[in-house]
């Protein structure tokens, strides 16, 4: 059974932008009881007359599509790898992109490593350990998205493998540490502090 | 009539003067005769533009190593009204456009919900439709302006912006069904394109006023925007609005996707990101004259017109200045002014025939007003790099050529 519950990863004091999902929470409340009291009961009537139009979803059919990785582990699958073990896949798979060793390639391939201490700097580089705030997106990105050729390509434990690898690369595991499903939502990323809410509209024109 | 130099004001009272009957009477008299005509093309089951126009998006490079990912660009110096033709409209793809069989498309809506729902393309036009105007942005549009080689064309530095009238259903209608559980606080959306590009939305904006939409400017989406059914969320920058949708999530916390953290967060001087800044805020540029046009009649009366936009709701004013900023006057704005929208603008100006800019800013109905470069960086930095909303100028040259740059 999926896990829904609130990220362990944020110290209990909720992620910053709580503030803002809790004005969005608010009105949510708000919407959910006007749908109940029929409110939009104009807009809506032939549906809630009619039977329901969507058909129930089955374990397996959301289990094929379902490829969501949340900062507390949830939807990541049961494997692991090693920076050790992953060595050789990156070779063959990233490094055409993003290099030897995940510096990137000529402003047209993003690096994955370095950066650290650029981000106030007049052209900061962003990578994984400068920037990323999770572990997990890591994951969620290349099992979804990489490599960019063949994205959905890796298995499992090679996407485990991989993700130790760039972690290592960025010096925030060691070679041989375990990487797997309740592992690397544990990993602390560098700049994951760094992240604040929206807080326009901040510029006013003056007249 | 005294002879002297045709001016575009005589050619104009000319114009007059021939709507008469004694007028047209008169050229009639005088005119050769035709030639024959010869018959014109058949009848068309899918409609093309003529030959002669040649207006198209900006496409990068040829020979980029990786052409399923990038962006091409909408022409808006060659735009009119305010609907942007769907061949037209940008693009940004990470992974390519797919091919999808609308019969095999499926929608999943899954997670903090009663009932996991599944709907095929049928399913969702076989609910009640909404058909609404609205403008798609995406959130790097006006990157350009943040640096030294501003963009020389309203194509290159606006042109990820684009509008449409789009058709589909409420989300709301979807979560009635499936019953969406009160913890739910973010939506995730998905794609079935290759790379399943993803976003986390607040359910207040789900709930607001997104759409699934299976239509755009009268017909079917384009495959490039999304076929055979998009995510619409008005006013939220480009990258949310998911395309090719094929699941939604309803969720406690949001993902954190590569999409939203290491990309489309925006990074201030202290070194602190803002993350999940969705809306677009109130935006306009004068698209004609532009950087590249020339005033070709000479000293006289010319229509400056362009677009203005705003995430935030309706534009209720846009001011024009053509003296540097010194001085701003109303524009008329194409009614009706919809919300969240391309909105026209136009006004006319008396060009005296020397160096002058140009440049446009707009407000919306939240009280907002486009603010400049310098205003912007003043509070922001030059590393934001997003959601650059700030004045855009050309200048006028002596010759009547327009161009982006005050020094060229």
């Amino acid at each position: 059974m999926r896990r829904m519950c609130r990220s362990e990863g944020d110290g209990g004091q909720g992620p910053v932008w709580n503030g803002r999902k809790k004005r969005g929470a608010r009105g949510q409340k708000f919407l959910l009881v006007a749908m109940a009291c029929g409110v939009f009961a104009g807009q809506n009537s032939a549906t809630a007359q009619n039977a329901r139009i969507g058909k129930p979803a089955t374990e397996a059919q959301i289990r094929a599509v379902d490829l969501t990785v949340f900062p507390d582990g949830t939807g990541l699958p049961i494997g692991k790898g090693t920076a050790a073990k992953g060595k050789d896949l990156y070779k063959d798979k990233c490094a055409v992109c993003h290099n030897d060793k995940g510096e990137g390639r000529e402003n047209q391939y993003p690096a994955l490593v370095g950066g650290i201490g650029t981000i106030t700097s007049s052209k900061p580089i962003r990578t994984v350990g400068s920037y990323w705030p999770y572990a997990t997106t890591i994951f969620d990105y290349v099992r979804r998205a990489m490599p960019y050729d063949h994205p959905g390509s890796l298995q499992t434990d090679e996407i485990y493998s991989v993700v130790a690898f760039v972690l290592n690369l960025n010096g925030i595991i060691a070679e041989n540490d375990e990487i797997n499903e309740k592992t690397l939502p544990k990993v602390k990323m560098p700049n994951a502090g760094n992240f604040v809410p929206d807080a326009r509209p901040d510029v006013k024109s003056k007249r | 009539m005294k002879k002297t130099e045709p001016s575009r004001r005589k050619l104009l009272s000319l114009g007059a003067s021939v709507a008469t009957g004694a007028g047209l009477a008169t050229l009639t008299a005088c005119a050769k005769k035709e030639a024959p005509s010869e018959l014109g093309a058949p009848l068309s089951s899918y409609g093309a533009r003529s030959p002669h126009e040649t207006s198209a998006r900006a496409l990068p490079p040829a020979d980029s190593p990786t052409p399923s990912t990038g962006a091409s660009r909408t022409p808006l110096q060659d735009s009119y009204g305010i609907i942007t033709p769907s061949s037209l409209h940008f693009e940004r793809h990470h992974s390519g456009v797919p091919d999808i069989d609308p019969v095999k498309h499926q929608l999943l809506l899954h997670g903090l919900v009663d009932q996991p729902l599944v709907y095929s393309v049928e399913d969702l036009k076989h609910f009640p439709s909404v058909s609404r105007v609205h403008f798609l942005e995406c959130s790097g549009n006006g990157r350009s302006e943040y640096s030294a080689s501003l963009g020389p064309t309203p194509q290159a530095s606006h042109g990820l912006a684009s509008c449409s009238e789009w058709t589909g259903v409420p989300v709301t209608a979807l979560l009635k069904e499936a019953g969406i559980k009160p913890e739910a606080r973010w939506i995730i959306a998905e794609g079935a394109d290759p790379c399943h590009l993803t976003r986390s939305i607040p359910i207040s904006k789900i709930l607001d006023d997104a759409l699934i939409a299976y239509a755009q400017n009268g017909e079917p989406l384009r495959p490039e925007q999304g076929y055979p059914v998009r995510l619409l969320l008005p006013g939220f920058e480009g990258n949310t609005n998911i395309k090719w949708l094929r699941r939604l999530m309803a969720a406690v916390e949001p993902a954190m996707t590569t999409h939203e953290t290491a990309y489309y967060t925006d990074l201030m001087p202290d070194g602190k990101a803002r993350i999940f800044t969705f809306d677009l805020e109130a935006k306009s540029v004068i698209t004609r004259p532009s950087g590249g046009h020339k005033l070709a009649y000479g000293p006289g009366a010319y229509e400056i017109t362009g677009l203005a936009w705003s995430g935030r709701g309706k534009i209720t004013r846009v001011e024009i200045s053509t003296d540097g900023g010194k001085s701003w006057k109303d524009a008329e704005m194409q009614q009706p002014v919809f919300s969240k929208a391309f909105t026209r603008f136009r006004a006319m100006w008396n060009w005296e025939g020397q160096a002058a800019s140009i440049q446009s800013r707009a407000a919306d109905e939240s009280g907002y007003r486009q603010p400049t470069g310098d205003e912007l960086v003043a509070v922001r930095g030059r590393n934001y790099g997003y959601h650059n909303n700030q004045i855009k100028v050309w200048y006028v040259k002596a010759d009547g050529s327009v161009s982006h740059a005050e020094n060229v």
